[in-house]
C-alpha cells in the first residue's frame, strides 16, 4: 500500500491509496481521480495519462521506457519531468509520491 | 465529389471488430454491406489503440493481436463482398419517407440503405486538438489537424508540428507545394517510419525545409489568419513565421456525429433490446461498445453475439413476414454456396 498525491492544475490535491502492483494510473481512475482521461486502458497507447512527477519523486519513479518515450510526442507540453501513468507501478518505495495532473490531457 | 447515391441493404457505421463481424452474420442472411469508417484502416480500437497488443479472451483464440484480429475477420467477411468505404465520418443519418435511411459522410458519400447498424464503439477517431490557448480562432483559416485538400496550403508557409507517421508524410508530401515548411518536435526522435525521417532528413540538408526541436506555446495573427508560432525550445523560446499550421498528435474518441441523430441516448451509449439489438428507431441497430442494456460488458466477444442476433432482427425488418430458417454453417449446403467452399 502506498499514498499517492495528484495534484490538480488548480491547486487541489487528493490523496489515495495505491495498492502495489497496480499502476498509478489505475489507482487514478479507481479513485476517479479528474484529469486521467486513459483512454487506452494503459495499453501505453494514447497518452492521456500523462503526468508531471514533483522533483523529490523523480528518481524513484525511474526512467521513461521507450515505448513511453514515444508516446509522450501525442502529449502536450512535454517536461522532463513528465511521465505515462499507465507505465508507473506502485510500490511500497512510492508511498508519499505526488504528480501534478495537466491542464488538459486533450 | 460524386452526388451519386449508393442504394445498398445495411450500412455499417463503424469498421471495428463488431462492425466487421455483422458484415459475416448479415451476409449469412444475403444482406449485403457498405462499411464506413473515419479511420484509414479497418480495426477500430484494435486497430488504433493495440494493433500489437495480445487478447486473451476471444474464444477459441488462446492468443491473438489486435491486428491479427481485424485481419481474421476482414478474411471471414470477404466471401460477402462488403464494400469499405474510409476516411469518411457518417456525419448524417436521416429516415426517408419510403422507410429507407439516407446517410451522409463528411467526404460527400451518400447512401440509401434498408437498414443500419451502428457499430460506432467509443464514438469516432477524430485528432487530438493541442489545448494551445486561442486556437479555435485559427482552425480552419490557419490550423489544420487533417489535409481534405492539398491545393488549399499551396505557397503558404506551413509549420508541421508532431513526428509521428502522420507528421512526417505531411511534410513530405506538402513541402514542393509550400512557400516554406518547417517541421518542429519536441525531441530529435521520430515514431515515424524510418524511411519518412531519412527522407525528411535529406531535404532539411538540401536547405528545402526546416527542422526544429521545441513544443509550441502561443499564436499569433489576426481574424483566424496565423502570422507567427511562439515555441518553447530546449535553449528558450523563440518564434516561427507560418501562416499554416498543421498539428499531429494522434487521435482520441469522441462520441462525434452519433449524438446527433435523434436516437434515444443514455450517457452517451445507445440503449438496445438484448433481443434484436434495435435503437428507439425500427431498422437502426446498435451493437459493440456503443450500445447498453443492462449486464452489458464492452468485450469483443459480446459484440459477435450483438451482431448474430442483430442480423436476424434486420432479416425480417428487410423481407417483413417471411419466415427466417435457422442453419448451421457446418451443415447448410446453401450457407456453404454464399460462403464460397460448397
Ligand atoms: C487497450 C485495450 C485493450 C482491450 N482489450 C480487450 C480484450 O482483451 N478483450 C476484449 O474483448 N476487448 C478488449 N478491449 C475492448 C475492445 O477493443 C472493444 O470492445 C472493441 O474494440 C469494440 O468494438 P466495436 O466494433 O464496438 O468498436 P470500436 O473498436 O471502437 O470501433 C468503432 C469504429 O467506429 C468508427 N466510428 C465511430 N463513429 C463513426 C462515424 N460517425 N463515422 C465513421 N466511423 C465512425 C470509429 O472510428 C471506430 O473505428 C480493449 C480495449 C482497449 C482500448
Ligand atoms: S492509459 Fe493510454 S497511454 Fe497510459
Amino acid at each position: 500500500m502506498a499514498k499517492i498525491t495528484f495534484i490538480q492544475h488548480n491547486g487541489t490535491e487528493q490523496t489515495v491509496d495505491g495498492v502495489t502492483g497496480m499502476t498509478v494510473m489505475e489507482t487514478a481512475v479507481k479513485n476517479m481521480v479528474p484529469g486521467i482521461d486513459a483512454d487506452c486502458g494503459g495499453a501505453c497507447a494514447c497518452a492521456t495519462c500523462h503526468v508531471y512527477v514533483e522533483p523529490d519523486w523523480r528518481e524513484k519513479t525511474g526512467q521513461r521506457n521507450p515505448m513511453e518515450e514515444d508516446m509522450l510526442d501525442f502529449a502536450f507540453d512535454v517536461r522532463e519531468e513528465s511521465r505515462l501513468s499507465c507505465q508507473i507501478k506502485v510500490s511500497d518505495a512510492l508511498d508519499g509520491l505526488r504528480v501534478r495532473v495537466p491542464e488538459k490531457q486533450f | 465529389m460524386s452526388e451519386e447515391v449508393i442504394s445498398t441493404d445495411a450500412v455499417i457505421v463503424g469498421a471495428g471488430p463488431c462492425g466487421l463481424f455483422a458484415i459475416f452474420e448479415l451476409g449469412l442472411l444475403d444482406i449485403k454491406c457498405h462499411v464506413v469508417d473515419i479511420l484509414d484502416r479497418p480495426g477500430g480500437q484494435c486497430a488504433e489503440l493495440y494493433p500489437e497488443k495480445p487478447i486473451y479472451d476471444i474464444p477459441a483464440l488462446p492468443i491473438v493481436t489486435g491486428s491479427e484480429l481485424t485481419h481474421r475477420l476482414l478474411d471471414q467477411a470477404k466471401p460477402f463482398k462488403p464494400e469499405y468505404h474510409f476516411n469518411q465520418m457518417v456525419t448524417e443519418l436521416t429516415k426517408r419517407e419510403d422507410g429507407r435511411f439516407e446517410l451522409k459522410t463528411d467526404g460527400g458519400l451518400v447512401f440509401n440503405a434498408k437498414v443500419v447498424v451502428i457499430a460506432a464503439g467509443g464514438g469516432s477517431f477524430q485528432p487530438k486538438k493541442p489545448p494551445i490557448p486561442g486556437i479555435e480562432a485559427y482552425e480552419a483559416k490557419s490550423v489544420f489537424y487533417s489535409v481534405k485538400k492539398m491545393e488549399t496550403l499551396r505557397g503558404r508557409d506551413i509549420l508541421i508540428v508532431g513526428g509521428g507517421d502522420s507528421a512526417l508524410d505531411w511534410t513530405l508530401n506538402l513541402q514542393p507545394l509550400a512557400r516554406s515548411l518547417t517541421l518542429l518536435h519536441r525531441r530529435d526522435d521520430f515514431r515515424a517510419a524510418p524511411d519518412s525521417v531519412k527522407k525528411m532528413r535529406e531535404l532539411v540538408a538540401a536547405g528545402k525545409m526546416q527542422f526544429k526541436l521545441g513544443q509550441v506555446t502561443g499564436l499569433t495573427g489576426e481574424g483566424g489568419v496565423l502570422a507567427s508560432v511562439q515555441v518553447k525550445g530546449n535553449e528558450g523560446p523563440f518564434d516561427i513565421t507560418a501562416n499554416a499550421m498543421l498539428p499531429f498528435f494522434g487521435l482520441t474518441m469522441k462520441l462525434g456525429p452519433v449524438a446527433e441523430w435523434g436516437l434515444n441516448l443514455h450517457e452517451n451509449l445507445i440503449p438496445v433490446d438484448t433481443a434484436k439489438f434495435e435503437t428507439s428507431t425500427p431498422g437502426i441497430f446498435a451493437i459493440g461498445d456503443i450500445n447498453t442494456y443492462p449486464g452489458k460488458l464492452k468485450l469483443i466477444l459480446s459484440g459477435f453475439h450483438e451482431a448474430a442476433l442483430m442480423a436476424q432482427e434486420a432479416f425480417h425488418h428487410i423481407h417483413p413476414g417471411e419466415r427466417l430458417l435457422f442453419q448451421y454453417t457446418t451443415s447448410s449446403s446453401s450457407l456453404q454456396k454464399k460462403l464460397g467452399v460448397a
